[in-house]
């Protein structure tokens, strides 16, 4: 079943189109990153999932309804953490949170415990204007969490977080993700959320380029892959004159040399390799990551 | 918890926190306790209470002070929440927009009340218990208090109608001013004029009764001089609006009137309103 449910959603504001004609489909338990220039209609569609904007043409479809009119049951399953999550400054932690969980009617000690899971235990006290980025954004994911939400809107969450609670915060989707949580996230940090997703949206200009896993993208776009080769000694040049037929091959040095060559021959050179038996010693192979492909899109794909 | 009361406890709160509620609360209370002991000095001979003369002089005050509490707490309410980013967010949680407008109506509310009651009803228990001004006129007073919520709901209802036309806080601010000199200045000033210039006398005291029920400013002021002979006899104006019947209930339906087509109209505009 599907979460979410696109079919051909415009937007336009005025004279300027910000979303076009987007068909996109988010299964249940889904971990699904948008990704996309400043601009690309990423909070747009979002705003359109959450019902605070309506479309020009299409439907929006979330959780089985239109999100613009749908009722109080159907928000109470939804989270969101908007992009510049902003609380009153005055109010302690725990109040902020107090507030949005008596709207969701969730009791104290549930939040109390969401708290302490996004690492705000020992601040929940303190007035949110004494808060780091890093806590603010915290507390913005600790409201989204509350009611244990079908469904989270994260947008850009993890911006004004450091490494390690990037990580954390990741770890904390995952486990909600395992729960049966659906999550859409859209993000800047590529290479960060290429490994958490399970599908990636591609959007350029309000336009969705492209929507599939990190093979199928990889797929889609025809990049190559580089497979490095570490050759047992003296056997660089006879290793590279039988892998000429594959791709480009550079040697790198006396003993290591690495093969560009494209996804579908990716097998028959790794039987080839084994063929070779002593001659090559090790081998690692480097697939694109996900800014190249992204780079790819931006650059190469022009919306209609 | 009802979200609508949620909102408004929420609103009232932040009120309490920074020092809203407090400030109101000195304010109202140091003006009403100074008119009401000047007012009990000389009312022994004229049979008049402290309390009921102080009704005129309350009443001339507070039309310019509410009005201006009123507007400063609710010109900010929507367009404040816009700009914070504040608003997106709630509205993603099971609340409805006509909950959020009259959760935040009700907390500001709540806020003018405690001020009011505080304030002005403290003054006048001062009043009474310390000096031998007597009760004369504690319905007069009551009334004053009563209507005066009743004008400040006007004027927050009017800055929320501004806070949600407007795109930003600043905008907001100028047209809060300007709204509060066009009722509270600006209108008396344009009757007065229109009275001068009408030599001869075209202009019928009905259609002049009628322009000045126009504005809830001065159906507040014809409230609370006219409707009780204790204070009437101490108000200049007295006599004359009172002679063209204008019932208490007229006078409060009409301030009611002011609060609730302000508020119809931006639960109708945030309805449409796109975040």
């Amino acid at each position: 079943m599907n979460a979410i449910e696109l079919s051909n959603v415009s937007k336009r504001y005025e004279q300027k189109t910000v979303v076009k004609n987007v068909q996109l489909k988010v299964r249940t338990g889904e971990r699904m990153v948008m990704i996309g220039h400043n601009g690309a209609g990423k909070t747009t569609l979002m705003k359109l999932m959450l019902g605070l904007t309506r479309p020009s043409e299409g439907q929006v479809q979330v959780l089985g309804v239109d999100p613009a009119v749908s009722t109080s049951s159907k928000r109470q399953t939804l989270g969101y953490v908007p992009e510049s999550v902003a609380f009153h400054g005055a109010m302690k932690g725990r109040e902020v949170l107090a507030f949005y969980a008596g709207l969701k009617k969730v009791p104290a000690a549930h939040y109390n415990d969401i708290l302490a899971r996004v690492g705000l235990k020992d601040a929940a006290d303190r007035r949110v204007s004494t808060y780091s980025k890093g806590m603010r954004q915290r507390l913005g994911l600790a409201q989204a969490m509350l009611g244990d939400p079908q469904l989270l809107f994260l947008d850009e969450p993890t911006s004004g977080l450091d490494p390690s609670l990037r990580r954390q915060f990741y770890e904390l989707i995952d486990s909600l993700s395992r729960s049966g949580t659906t999550s859409l996230i859209s993000s800047h940090s590529l290479n960060e959320v290429e490994a958490r997703a399970d599908r990636i949206a591609i959007l350029k200009n309000g336009v969705l380029l492209a929507c599939g896993t990190m093979p199928e993208l990889l797929e889609q776009t025809g990049l190559p892959i580089y497979v490095q080769l570490k050759t047992a000694a003296a056997a660089v040049n006879s290793v590279a004159e039988k892998m000429g037929w594959a791709g480009e091959v550079h040697k790198l040095d006396e003993r290591n040399l690495e093969i560009r060559c494209r996804v579908s021959g990716k097998m028959e050179l790794v039987r080839r390799i084994a063929a070779l038996g002593d001659s090559v010693e090790d081998m690692n192979i480097v697939p694109p990551r996900l800014d190249e492909i992204y780079n790819h899109y931006m650059e190469n794909v022009q919306p209609q | 918890m009802n979200a609508t009361r949620l909102l408004a406890i929420n609103e009232f709160v932040d009120g309490l926190r920074n020092r809203w509620v407090a400030a109101c609360i000195l304010l109202l209370g140091s003006m009403a306790l100074t008119l009401l002991l000047v007012g009990s000095a000389p009312s022994g001979s004229t049979g008049a209470g402290a309390l009921a003369i102080s009704v005129v002089s309350l009443a001339s005050l507070s039309v310019y002070l509410l009005p201006l509490i009123a507007l400063m707490l609710s010109f900010d309410a929507l367009v404040g929440e816009f700009e914070r980013g504040t608003m997106l967010l709630l509205l993603t949680y099971p609340v409805s927009r006509w909950q959020v407008i009259m959760g935040k109506f009700f907390g500001h509310l709540m806020i003018l009340t405690a001020a009011i009651t505080i304030g002005y009803g403290g003054a006048a228990l001062i009043t009474v218990f310390t000096t031998d001004s007597g009760t004369v006129g504690w319905q007069a007073y009551l009334t004053m208090m009563a209507s005066s919520l009743l004008l400040g709901a006007v004027f927050i209802a009017l800055g929320y109608l501004v806070s949600v036309i407007v795109r930003e806080r600043s905008t907001a601010a100028g047209a809060a001013v300007v709204l509060w000199l066009l009722f509270v200045v600006l209108y008396d000033l344009g009757l007065l004029g229109i009275l001068l210039a009408d030599h001869e006398q075209q202009i019928s005291q009905a259609l002049f009764s009628f322009l000045m029920l126009a504005s809830p400013t001065d159906t507040y002021r014809i409230l609370n001089l006219t409707a009780f002979d204790t204070v009437s006899q101490a108000a200049g104006i007295a006599g004359v609006a009172a002679k063209q019947g204008f019932s208490l209930p007229l006078l409060l339906s009409l301030l009611v009137g002011w609060i609730i087509l302000p508020l119809l109209a931006t639960i109708g505009l945030f309805h449409r309103r796109e975040l």
